[in-house]
């Protein structure tokens, strides 16, 4: 291949890059600024990320996103996964169309509609708003997720493995949990952290379910922004940045190398 | 190795009416929604025996063995085995063990522990189990890759890992699907002998499913010959190929001549065929055919004899034209022409470097071959 640095492709990439990161790079930047006017450069300064901590608002509400986030992943991912198993293993059953419709329809639904249909039935059951029902929307919308990823994994799996062990002796429930579940956890760890990303930064349907002392980072954030951006938020928006930044480049990492040693064994294997 | 072969060519229970059926398929049909794949079909298997299931893709083999396995429930009839009825015992029960064609390894296990998973789930004390891994992996010659995992082996050493695991349990019977479907050709060959050494030593009994006839031959004590979940012929490979029953399975195993005539004359030591053009062939061994019925005669290309001249003491000789010469190296193959038409192969072993009769396109030939060289079928 012969890549030719042509003006027009130079171009292309500048306005490309900034078109996509030039907010983010802004927002970074200006956490750092001594001034407390957001737009105004007033020199280099760490200051927002020592208040960020004192800010007791926010770091309540960082501290509910993560425990909403993890619950709701955790049994998202539970029930997501039965769910592909349903879908992949048992062809045919009644009303098998409707509940895979059912399933995957909050992928397709707008958030607010989703939203709005949990507030009008917390409110009809009786539900206080708070901690816990944030926690059933997050768990409702993010299941489907986990289960597209799943079934996904799923469809390419070998069912004589399953039948290999049956043969050997193990029964199915020890099959399902030394065999299957082994073999598809990569795709299961993928869905939960879907689905943990997903909980973290969603506001829509946070604002609809949640009530007082449940406020997720995301919702607090949006609050303190109407009454105007302080660094600190842009600090706190940088962390959450970081944050995502190095599990991204660590999983990625942790991929590359499984595949280079996946290819060096095949190669010796090759060899004898 | 010890040579076994002199146990084998003993072993014949099948020819004795004393002999207790190991394995008994009791008028077994299984039925897959409209369509049947095995159709009431009875056959009976012996204890120690090397048998092979025998067909083309679809012909029922398959589900046979996983009918076998406890993966399907026949639609009807029984499956015995060992005088139990199989009925109802899921696979984790039965004491039958199968090696898949994919060989269906567990991925996130070392070659180790997927050997070790069948003694696991018997319930085996800890130092039994690592005692008879070690005896497997030294079985298949195995024993410096016990740490690996299976994407970290080659396609043989797979295989090996595969009848390792499935024979660690001492099952009463070793199910084969397509053992070797998946190897190439030369590590196939070796891996034949290989099986046939192993089922000898540990004296278990083989059944293998296979659309390869040589691997059938070389492997199998007896044969049976499936077609749309019906066995046409269950026989020693010799017996199938020097003696089958049906065209079908003349047709099925090996190339096969036929010729298309009526019994003129049927004595208890000659039956004479007549072809349609008038062309007579006369055999000693006339089999079911009575005289006046429609018949099919068969023999196979090494059997005919391919002569620039007419055999002085010939009984069948045809004449006819060279159509074809396949030049082989160990053999050569002819195709005749014959005067009223029909084409037969013909096949010789190049016994010397340079033939005394040579035959080459277009010359004029006789094919000839003895009155026991073929059987009578019927039409």
């Amino acid at each position: 291949m012969n890549a030719t640095w042509s003006r027009f492709n130079i171009t292309s990439i500048v306005l490309g890059f900034a078109f996509l990161y030039l907010p983010i790079v802004l927002l970074i930047v200006f956490s750092f600024n001594e001034s407390k006017l957001v737009t105004v450069w007033g020199g280099f300064s760490t200051k927002w990320y020592v208040s960020l901590f004192h800010n007791q608002g926010l770091m309540d509400a960082t501290w509910v996103t993560a425990r909403v986030g993890v619950i709701s992943a955790t049994v998202a991912t539970v029930l997501g996964t039965l769910a592909a198993i349903t879908l992949t293993r048992y062809t045919r059953f009644r009303g098998r169309l409707l509940f895979s419709g059912m399933v995957f329809a909050p992928l397709v639904m707008p958030e607010v509609i989703t939203g709005l249909s949990l507030l009008l039935l917390f409110v009809a059951v009786g539900l206080d708003r708070g901690f816990f029902t944030v926690t059933l929307a997050h768990i409702t919308f993010t299941m489907c997720f986990v289960a597209v990823v799943v079934q996904s994994r799923l469809v390419s799996f070998d069912r004589s493995l399953e039948e290999a062990a049956m043969d050997l002796g193990a029964p199915p429930v020890k099959t399902f949990f030394q065999i299957t579940l082994p073999v598809i956890l990569p795709a299961i760890i993928s869905g939960w952290m879907l689905a943990f990303t997903l909980s973290l930064d969603d506001l829509v349907i946070a604002s609809f379910t949640s009530g007082p002392g449940a406020t997720t980072l995301p919702m607090k954030i949006y609050s303190q922004v109407r009454l105007g951006v302080t660094p600190e938020i842009n600090a706190a928006c940088t962390i959450l940045i970081a944050v995502v930044a190095v599990g991204v480049i660590i999983a990625s990492i942790a991929n590359k190398r499984r595949e280079i040693q996946r290819q060096l064994d095949e190669q010796a294997a090759q060899r004898g | 190795m010890k040579s076994l072969g002199s146990i084998r060519r003993d072993f014949a229970p099948w020819n004795d009416p004393n002999a207790k059926p190991y394995i008994q398929f009791d008028k077994v049909t299984k039925k897959f929604g409209d369509f049947t794949a095995v159709n009431n079909l009875s056959l009976t298997i012996f204890e120690r025996e090397f048998f092979a299931l025998l067909g083309a893709s679809g012909c029922g083999k398959s589900t046979l063995l996983r009918m076998l396995a406890g993966f399907e429930e026949p639609s009807a009839g029984r499956i015995l085995l060992d005088g139990q009825d199989l009925r109802g015992i899921p696979p984790y029960k039965r004491p039958v063990n199968m090696m898949f064609q994919s060989y269906a390894l567990f991925p996130h296990m070392t070659v180790e522990k997927n050997i070790a998973f069948g003694l696991k789930q018997e319930g085996m004390p800890g130092p039994d189990i690592e005692r008879r891994v070690a005896e497997m992996l030294k079985l298949v010659k195995l024993e410096q890759f016990a740490k690996r995992k299976p994407h970290q082996l080659s396609g043989g050493q797979r295989q090996r890992v595969a009848l390792a695991r499935s024979v660690a349990k001492r099952p009463k019977v070793l199910l084969l699907d397509e053992p070797l479907g998946a190897l190439d050709k030369k590590l196939r060959e070796e891996t034949q002998f290989e099986l046939m050494d192993l089922q000898q030593e540990l004296g278990l009994t083989f059944v293998v499913v296979t659309h390869d006839q040589e691997e059938a031959m070389t492997m199998a004590d007896r044969i049976a010959i499936m077609d749309k979940g019906e066995v046409m012929q269950v026989a020693t490979p010799a017996e199938i190929y020097e003696a089958p029953t049906s065209r079908f399975v003349a047709h099925f195993v090996g190339n096969v001549n036929m010729f298309e005539g009526k019994v003129t004359e049927r004595s208890a030591s000659t039956t004479r065929i007549t072809g349609a053009t008038g062309a007579q062939i006369v055999v000693d061994n006339g089999g079911e055919a009575t005289a006046g019925s429609d018949i099919v005669f068969a023999i196979r290309p090494e059997k005919i004899k391919v002569t620039s001249k007419k055999p002085a003491d010939a009984v069948n000789a045809l004449e006819g034209e060279v159509y074809d010469v396949a030049y082989l190296g160990d053999m050569t193959v002819y195709h005749i022409k014959l005067d009223d038409g029909q084409i037969v192969r013909a096949s010789a072993m190049n016994a010397s470097r340079v033939s005394e009769d040579p035959l080459t396109w277009n010359d004029r030939a006789w094919v000839s071959f003895r009155p026991d060289a073929g059987v009578v079928l019927a039409r």
